[in-house]
C-alpha cells in the first residue's frame, strides 16, 4: 500500500516536470504532430496491461511507413519525364526535336548569351571603375546593367515568364520572400527588379560572379556549415533592411532548393527583422522543362546547359500582398502563415520538415516528444483501475 | 539478381514475391524497388546506416536503432521480406513473429526481462527513470501471470498480442 502511495506522489512530480520541459520543446519549431497523422495511435484507455507494453505496433507502423515512403524525400525527387517517343512516327519526331534543340536553338542561345555578356561587360567595367566618386549614379547604372544581363540569361533559355501583381518598389523596412526551386529563381526575379539577395557562397565561376557583380547590388553571404554564422547573418540582414539606399532584399527562407511540388519549413530569420514581408510565389510549368536544380545530382553548369537545350522555361511569378506580423504572433507562426500564402498561390503542398535536414540529422527533440507522449500514457494508465 | 542493375525483370519480381510469401503484389514490388533505389544513393546494392537515417521520419522514431540493426545490409529481396510484416496480406502469426524478433535482439528465441526493459527504455527515453521502469514492468508482468524472471517465447507473445488482433499495416504507394 505504502509503495503505491509513494508511486502516485512520484508520478505527479514527474508529470509536473514534463509539462515545464514541454515549453522548451515547443519554442524552436511548430508542432510536427499537427502535420503527421497519427491515425495508428488511438488514445488507449483502461488499466495498463502487459499487452499495452508489448504491443509496439504503432511505433513500428510509423517506422515502416517512413521506410516505404516519406514526405521529406518526396520534396527532392526530380521526376524523370515519361518517355513518349517509342512509336514508329513519334520517334522520328523526337529525333527531329533533338536536332532542332541541340543543333539550332542551342547555338543561337549561346550566341545571344555571349552577346549579352559582351554588352554587359563593356558597360559595367567602365561604369564601375570610372564612376567611383558618383556612388548614386553608379549604383543606378549597375542596377540597370544587372537587370539587363539577367534578361539575356532568361532569353537564352527562351524563358516565358508571366508576372502577376504589382511590381516591387524599393522602400526601407521591407523584405521579399519566395519559394526556391533553383538558382534561376533569382535570375528570373532579378530581371524585373534588382534585388539584393542572401545566398550560399558557391565555388567556381558562380562564386566569381557572386563576389564581383552581385556585390554591387548588395548581397549577403552565408555558410550553411558554420554554426555561429546565424547570428552574423541576422545582424547583416538587419543592417541591410534599415539602410534606405540599399536594394530591396530577397530571401529564400527554405534555405535549399525544393522540387516545386512542395515547400519545406521557412527559416524564421527573415521574419524577425521587424519589417514588412512581401511574399512572391514561383511556379514552373513542367511540360517544357523541369527547372528543379538537384544540387546533389548536377552542378549548376550542367543545370544551365540542360535548360539551354530544352524548348523553353515557362513559369508564373506572383507578387503577393505584403504581410506584417500580427500582434501576439511569434516569428515562426508568421513564417508559417506566409508559407501557406505562397503555397496556396503556387498550388504546391506544405511539408513540416526543415530543408537543412538534407545536410544533417533531425534533432533528438522530435524523438523525445514521442517518448514523452508514450511515457505519460503509461504512467496515467497505471493509475486507472 | 544483379545488385547494380536498375531494371527489374519479370523473373526477378516473381522470385522476390515468392521469397516474401506473396504478401506483396507485383506492382507493389516494383514500387518498393523504386523506393529501394531511391534510398540506396550510392548504388551499393544495400541501404547503409547513413542512407536510412537520412529519412527524417525514420530517424526520429524511438525504435529506429533497434530496427536498423535488423535491416542493415539487406539486399532488395531481403528488404521486401523485412517489410512483408506490414502488408495487409500478412497473417497475424507473421506480425507477432516480427514483433518478437524486434524484442529478441540476440535471436535466441527467448525474450527475457532485460529485453523487455530495453525496448521500454527506447520507447520512453528519459521520461521514466530507470528505477521506475523496473517496478512498472514487474507489476504489469505479474498481473498477466508471469514472473520477473520468466522467459517469454513466441507462443507467449501470440497469446498476449494475438487475442485482439493487431493493426500494423503500411500501404505501398503504387503509381
Amino acid at each position: 500500500m505504502a509503495s503505491v502511495a509513494c508511486f502516485t506522489f512520484r508520478r505527479r512530480e514527474l508529470l509536473n516536470k514534463m509539462s515545464s520541459s514541454n515549453l522548451e520543446l515547443d519554442l524552436d519549431r511548430p508542432n510536427i504532430e499537427d502535420y503527421l497523422t497519427t491515425d495508428s495511435i488511438q488514445e488507449p484507455r483502461g488499466k495498463l496491461r502487459l499487452r499495452d507494453l508489448l504491443d509496439i505496433s504503432p511505433t513500428l507502423t510509423e517506422a515502416g511507413g517512413a521506410i516505404v515512403d516519406d514526405s521529406f524525400t518526396r520534396c527532392f525527387k526530380s521526376n524523370p519525364p515519361e518517355p513518349w517517343n517509342w512509336n514508329v512516327y513519334l520517334f522520328p519526331l523526337w529525333c527531329l526535336g533533338v536536332v532542332v534543340r541541340y543543333g539550332i536553338l542551342f547555338p543561337v542561345r549561346v550566341l545571344i548569351l555571349t552577346l549579352g555578356w559582351i554588352i554587359f561587360l563593356s558597360c559595367y567595367i567602365p561604369v564601375h571603375l570610372l564612376l567611383k566618386g558618383h556612388d548614386k549614379l553608379r549604383k543606378k547604372l549597375e542596377r540597370g546593367l544587372v537587370e539587363l544581363i539577367c534578361s539575356f540569361f532568361v532569353a537564352s533559355w527562351t524563358g516565358v515568364v508571366k508576372y502577376h501583381g504589382p511590381r516591387p518598389c524599393a522602400r526601407p523596412k521591407q523584405v521579399f520572400v519566395a519559394n526556391h526551386t533553383s538558382m534561376i529563381d533569382f535570375i528570373i526575379l532579378e530581371q524585373m527588379t534588382a534585388f539584393a539577395v542572401i545566398m550560399q557562397k558557391h565555388p567556381g565561376w558562380v562564386g566569381l560572379l557572386q563576389s564581383t557583380i552581385l556585390e554591387s547590388v548588395g548581397c549577403i553571404w552565408f555558410n550553411r556549415s558554420e554554426a555561429k554564422d546565424r547570428e552574423i547573418v541576422a545582424r547583416k540582414l538587419r543592417e541591410h533592411v534599415e539602410g534606405p539606399d540599399n536594394n530591396p532584399l530577397l530571401i529564400f527562407p527554405e534555405g535549399t532548393c525544393v522540387n516545386n511540388h512542395y515547400t519545406v519549413m521557412f527559416k524564421k530569420g527573415a521574419f524577425e527583422l521587424g519589417s514588412t514581408v512581401c511574399p512572391i510565389a514561383i511556379k514552373y510549368n513542367k511540360i517544357f522543362v523541369d527547372a528543379f536544380w538537384n544540387s546533389k545530382k548536377q552542378s549548376f553548369t550542367t543545370h544551365l546547359l540542360q535548360l539551354m537545350t530544352s524548348w523553353a522555361v515557362v513559369c508564373d511569378v506572383w507578387y503577393l500582398e505584403p504581410q506584417n506580423m500580427k500582434p501576439g504572433e511569434t516569428p515562426i507562426e508568421f513564417a508559417e502563415r506566409v508559407r501557406e500564402i505562397i503555397s496556396a498561390r503556387a498550388g504546391i503542398k506544405m511539408v513540416p520538415w526543415d530543408g537543412f535536414l538534407k545536410y544533417s540529422r533531425p534533432s533528438p527533440k522530435h524523438r523525445e516528444r514521442k517518448q514523452q507522449a508514450f511515457a505519460e500514457s503509461v504512467l496515467r494508465r497505471l493509475e486507472d483501475k | 539478381m544483379g545488385n547494380t542493375s536498375s531494371i527489374l525483370t519479370q523473373y526477378d519480381i516473381e522470385e522476390v514475391q515468392e521469397h516474401c510469401n506473396n504478401t506483396f503484389s507485383q506492382q507493389e514490388i516494383v514500387s518498393l524497388y523504386q523506393r529501394f533505389c531511391q534510398l540506396d544513393r550510392n548504388s551499393g546494392g544495400f541501404i547503409s546506416a547513413d542512407e536510412f537515417l537520412s529519412v527524417p521520419e525514420f530517424a526520429v522514431n524511438p525504435l529506429a536503432q533497434r530496427l536498423f540493426r535488423m535491416i542493415d545490409g539487406l539486399n532488395f529481396k531481403e528488404f521486401v521480406a523485412f517489410l512483408s510484416a506490414f502488408s495487409s496480406r500478412a497473417t497475424l502469426q507473421h506480425k507477432v513473429e516480427y514483433i518478437f524478433k524486434v524484442y529478441d535482439s540476440d535471436g535466441n528465441g527467448k525474450v527475457a526481462f532485460s529485453d523487455l526493459l530495453d525496448v521500454l527504455r527506447d520507447l520512453t527515453g528519459q521520461f521514466i527513470s530507470e528505477q521506475q521502469r523496473e517496478p512498472v514492468l514487474t507489476q504489469v508482468l505479474e498481473e498477466a501471470g508471469y514472473k520477473k524472471d520468466s522467459i517469454l517465447v513466441l507462443s507467449d507473445f501470440m497469446k498476449i498480442l494475438g487475442s485482439n488482433g493487431l493493426k500494423m499495416e503500411v500501404e505501398v504507394p503504387v503509381d
